[in-house]
């Protein structure tokens, strides 16, 4: 624990800390373009220099350098100041003075930090440098002219999206950043370099000119499009979510998120359900909501009700469709809309137990049917992590480009009950071993994996090494619900009544009652539905929703619903007077003490303890894995089908197409 | 003048061949074993004791380095020696002598200074447009390794030593020591934030020395006359002989071994025939390389040619690569050139070097011709001082220094072609009324 001054003040601060952390901790503000939390260090901009004694009589870079006993550290000296605005100075001769028309004005590291350490005016009379534009895919616009060489974006791709394709050619003041041949980034984190970029080099392509940053409302909610649950903050003007953010959490994403969580907003005001419809004479024609209303207390379903929760709803609509099915009499409920049908016995048993921060801690991971860099990007980053400090990674399945180095194992399930040799002895030895468990193999190697619990000791002290990987929003939220019977999907196809709650992935042609649809997009179920009632999008409503890993998160309304659209909650409430079954709560705030009565694990936000006890289910496994649930990553849901980004981009990344760009 | 005894460079001049038995005929690979069998720690302290200083240009004791690397390496992270030959630097030529006419006293040195710090093997990193010294090169490693002096079993002393020669492909900055590790690791040549230094972690992320040609050529010598004959030459801490390599405006510019100290006059009329019409003629020199500061005639003749007797008229021995310059130069147009050298070989990772060197050549334009305000001589001199150490290697204080040189000694001249121009353009013409 390295002891030092800092203008005077005396700070101790951790092993290993660099004098830029010291700084900080003794409350100094050290301004810098190049340094990043989350990256490696490259020391390139310079803008950290303070001057240090004993020392060099020169400033020293503070970000790379290691904190030592008596060091003497002083950031407001003629010198440290000099250095300070020299850098400033060189960073802007060449930076275009833009920033009027520029997406990141207003949020823009060098315009504050000229402000704050700069000289106030130019010496340089000499041309400025252009640089061409780069071509790096559907989400990043490239301005390279803004660039200051800071590389956080190269580092960025190489460290934490592990894909090495964004680099620097030529050299001195010719160099240039630049994507692999200038192709479209492969990645899915790709959005991220966007935050990263201290300037308005990489700015995101679907937002631009889109909005200032200060007429922004900010919204801080949570992220469906995965079981990740990624802290967003969405920034909206009027009635329009016009930008997705990610907000820091370190136990969940970190400060990143994937692309469809940044950029399938687009598809929130496209494909919209903003009225009510109903189904006459097999076609779906506009309605009032009484009519509406009306054309479904005229089913005589005779208790024979069930609801089918889609991926992204939350937990306050489940329990408003949950209230209303059990006051008609029923107790038909699902999530799992492609039909699995594990175990819920325990839920312990289908949750993500070592939670996404612990997984950087293991040290030998077995994949079992995942594929996690589409399934939970933001796991699989951690996966990364766990690499960077020595885990081995095997996996089961097809293989696929997961970012990093995979020991393939195959792809048929048995090899779950007979591993091979040097990777028992790798787990054996392991002291926190880790088992991911995808929805590819959860129908027929659930058993099989559980039962690794007990031959690789999976769980043991202060550790639990059993994860399942889900890819809805809804799941964890759905199954603690009840949300999950017996034989799966298929004991509700019966049902007279059904309501789908935003199910778009179902399998309509199995279900033969009458279906209403309580969804905000005319996607699959839309289509199929005899009632489709318009409900609000996850901007749309504030609710619950619990991650994979078990962990209750409660987001924020930024915007209200489009049209005759209403909070689902509210649509289940008044249809439930209409059917003469009133539910009893008439607030989200009622509706919330009525569920968690019900949950009580879903009153505080956090992770839920689920309690570890393994269900009784035959450990043998058989079959192989053909293939993984998602196709492709870009269009799971019916957010990101409406979304002309998700669609360029499953277009180009996904299918391979080319898209010819407009000479500028 | 140094006599031919006591010359280690012997074939500087390629009047014999380079192979292998023509190097064995000057005294090199004799007996290689017995050196080796001093045994690491006697090979470094005869080096300490020579007082040899590397040749690279920073001057740091050669053997005072080679004592930083690990005593005992780890069998997972080996120790390396790296040896520098990238000459790149304008002026410099003195390692390409050696490798093309004496490349066995090279690769003896390599052995010999690889065993001392205990490494596994010697990456020879040359020039990428040294095209025919990289042919000598790898030819003369093949006929080491073929006689079984290096390889398995070097020269029977029963060490395992690999010499690998890798070629680089003409960028200045892989010159520089962390850039050199970058770029033989397959990547962008670009200087490595120290700390750590290379010793701690350099190729690979192993223990590795990085070492000038010259300073590891002169090894095997040193250790066959004695630490005493070396130390002999030279002045009190610049010890030694030294190649230098003399340009530019002499009679007879040459590549010359001669003992450190020896004063600036003497090295020139004894071995270039004098400066180009007499001594009255010189204007300025500039004694190591472009990236140290040019020093004027009068300041220069009776200098000693060494680390400290350069130091104190402001400038440095750098590589000993002698720049002269008589009076039908253009200074402030050479200075110039260098400039445009600096900003082209930037290789653009910090900021103060990838934009202030472009920033500091387009101004040195302007002074040339004129083109420039009297004040923008001052400015100019404030940005080579922001410049000047606060870049991650010591490009950037090359690129500065030479200017700073040229305003320290010729700032007269600047002003008056600024005035010159400023007075030879017409008067404004008035409106007729």
């Amino acid at each position: 624990m390295p002891k030092l001054k800092v203008d005077g003040i005396e700070v101790e601060v951790p092993q290993g800390a660099t004098v830029l952390q010291a700084c900080e901790a003794a409350g100094k503000e050290i301004p810098r373009f190049c340094y990043h939390e989350r990256l490696s260090i490259a020391g390139n901009c310079r803008m950290c220099l303070v001057e240090v004694k004993p020392g060099p009589p020169k400033p020293q870079a503070s970000c790379a350098l290691p904190a030592a006993d008596n060091q003497e550290v002083f950031t407001t000296t003629p010198m440290v100041k000099n250095a300070r605005e020299g850098i400033m100075e060189f960073l802007l001769i060449n930076h275009p003075l833009d920033c009027p028309i520029c997406d990141q004005g207003g949020e823009c590291d060098l315009q504050d930090q000229s402000v704050a350490y700069g000289r106030g005016q130019s010496r340089y009379a000499e041309n400025k440098r252009a640089v061409t534009e780069k071509y790096m895919g559907p989400i990043v616009k490239t301005i390279m002219t803004r660039c200051i060489q800071c590389t956080r974006c190269i580092r960025f791709a190489e460290e934490v999206a592990g894909v090495e394709e964004i680099g620097a050619i030529y050299r001195g003041e010719n160099m240039q950043i630049t994507s692999y041949l200038e192709e479209a980034v492969t990645s899915e984190l790709s959005g991220n370099v966007v935050d990263l970029c201290p300037v308005g080099a990489l700015t995101s392509k679907p937002y631009q000119y889109e909005a200032r940053p200060w007429e922004l409302r900010r919204t801080l909610t949570i992220d469906v499009m995965d079981a990740v649950g990624t802290n967003i903050r969405l920034d909206s003007r009027g009635r329009q979510v016009l930008r997705c953010v990610p907000r820091i959490n370190e136990d969940v994403n970190e400060e990143w998120a994937s692309d469809k969580t940044r950029h399938a907003i687009d598809g929130l005001v496209r494909r919209r359900l903003d009225k009510p419809y109903v189904r006459v004479n097999g076609k779906l024609l506009p309605a009032t909501w009484d009519e509406a209303f009306a054309a479904i207390a005229a089913v005589d379903h005779g208790g024979s009700v069930a609801a089918v929760a889609g991926d992204l709803v939350d937990c306050e609509t489940m329990y408003a469709a949950k209230a209303l099915v059990r006051s008609l009499g029923s107790s038909l409920l699902e999530g799992r809309q492609t039909g699995m049908a594990y175990d819920t016995s325990s839920l312990a048993a289908v949750n993500f137990n070592t939670t996404i921060a612990g997984t950087e801690e293991a040290d030998a991971i077995l994949l079992v049917g995942t594929n996690l860099r589409w399934e939970a990007p933001l796991v699989n980053t951690r996966v990364r992590k766990a690499i960077k400090r020595g885990a081995k990674v095997f996996a089961v399945g097809p293989e696929t480009e997961l970012t990093y180095k995979v020991e393939w194992l195959g792809h048929d399930l048995s090899v779950l009950g007979d591993l091979p040799d040097t990777v028992a002895k790798i787990f054996a030895d392991a002291g926190k071993p880790m088992v991911i468990v995808g929805g590819a193999a959860l129908k027929d190697g659930h058993g099989a994996a559980l039962k690794l619990v007990e031959t690789l000791n999976l769980v043991r002290n202060g550790w639990n090494g059993f994860n399942v990987v889900h890819m809805a929003a809804a799941r964890m939220g759905g199954l603690m619900l009840g949300y999950a019977a017996k034989g799966g999907i298929a004991d509700l196809t019966h049902a007279k009544l059904t309501f789908f709650l935003g199910a778009d992935e179902v399998d309509y042609s199995r279900f033969g009652g009458f279906k209403v649809y309580v969804g905000h997009h005319g996607d699959a179920g839309a289509a199929h539905a005899d009632v489709v009632l318009p409900g609000a999008s996850y901007a749309e409503k504030s609710g619950t929703w619990v991650n994979l890993e078990g962990r209750v998160q409660r987001g924020e309304r930024a915007v209200f619903p489009p049209g005759d659209a209403r909070e689902d909650w509210s649509i289940f409430r008044a249809l439930s007077d209409v059917m003469g079954a009133r539910l009893p709560f008439d607030s989200l705030a009622g509706l919330r003490e009525e569920m968690y009565g019900e949950v009580p694990a879903l009153r505080h936000e956090g992770l839920v303890s689920f309690g570890w006890s393994v269900p009784a289910i035959d450990g043998s496994a058989s079959g192989t894995i053909g293939g993984y649930p998602i196709k492709d990553f870009y269009l799971t849901n019916a957010i990101c089908r409406a979304s002309p980004t998700m669609q360029r981009c499953s277009a180009e990344l996904v299918h391979g197409e080319t898209f010819a760009e407009a000479a500028e | 003048m140094l006599a031919d005894r006591d010359r280690i460079f012997t074939n500087v001049y390629g009047f014999q061949s380079w192979k292998l038995d023509a190097a064995r005929v000057r005294g090199d690979w004799d007996n290689t074993k017995a050196l080796l069998e001093l045994g690491n720690d006697k090979i470094i302290d005869v080096v300490k004791a020579s007082g040899l200083r590397g040749r690279g240009g920073a001057g740091f004791p050669t053997g005072t380095k080679w004592s930083f690397m690990p005593k005992e390496p780890k069998p997972d992270r080996p120790n390396f020696l790296v040896i520098n030959a990238d000459e790149s630097e304008p002026g410099s030529c003195k390692d390409r002598e050696i490798i093309r006419h004496d490349p066995h006293k090279l690769i003896e040195g390599a052995l010999v200074a690889g065993f001392a710090m205990r490494a596994r093997a010697a990456y020879i990193y040359i020039r990428g447009e040294y095209i025919r010294e990289a042919e000598v090169l790898f030819a003369a490693v093949q006929e080491a390794y073929g006689a079984g002096l290096i390889g398995k079993n070097a020269c029977g002393s029963g060490y395992d030593f690999d010499v690998f020669v890798h070629r680089g492909a003409g960028a200045y900055i892989c010159g520089e020591e962390t850039a050199m590790l970058e770029s033989l690791e397959g990547k962008k040549g670009q200087p490595r934030l120290k700390p750590p230094f290379p010793a701690g972690a350099g190729l690979y992320g192993c223990p590795t020395t990085v070492n000038n040609v010259e300073s590891i050529a002169v090894a095997p010598t040193i250790l066959r006359r004695g630490a005493e004959w070396f130390s002999s030459f030279g002045a009190e801490n610049n010890r030694g002989t030294k190649l230098f390599q003399i340009s530019g405006h002499v009679n007879k510019p040459c590549v010359v071994e001669e003992a450190m100290s020896i004063p600036f006059r003497e090295l020139i009329e004894t071995h270039c025939g004098g400066i180009r019409g007499g001594w009255d003629n010189l204007l300025a020199v500039i004694p190591g390389g472009s990236s140290v500061p040019l020093v004027p005639a009068a300041q220069i003749i009776d200098a000693p040619m060494d680390f400290d007797g350069l130091k104190a008229v402001g400038s440095g021995l750098g590589t000993a690569a002698i720049i002269v310059m008589d009076k039908s130069t253009d200074i402030v147009r050479a200075i110039s050139r260098i400039s445009y050298f600096y900003k082209h070989e930037s290789c653009g990772q910090c900021t103060p070097c990838r934009e202030g060197t472009g920033w500091m050549w387009r101004v040195m334009e302007r002074l040339r011709t004129g083109e420039a305000d009297l004040s923008e001589i001052d400015m100019l001199q404030q940005v080579t001082k922001q410049v000047e150490g606060h870049s991650i290697c010591a490009l950037g204080d090359a690129a500065a220094w030479p200017i700073q040189g040229l305003i320290k000694h010729f700032r007269p001249e600047l002003e008056r072609r600024i005035n010159e121009r400023g007075g030879s353009l017409a008067p404004m013409q008035e409106a007729a009324e």
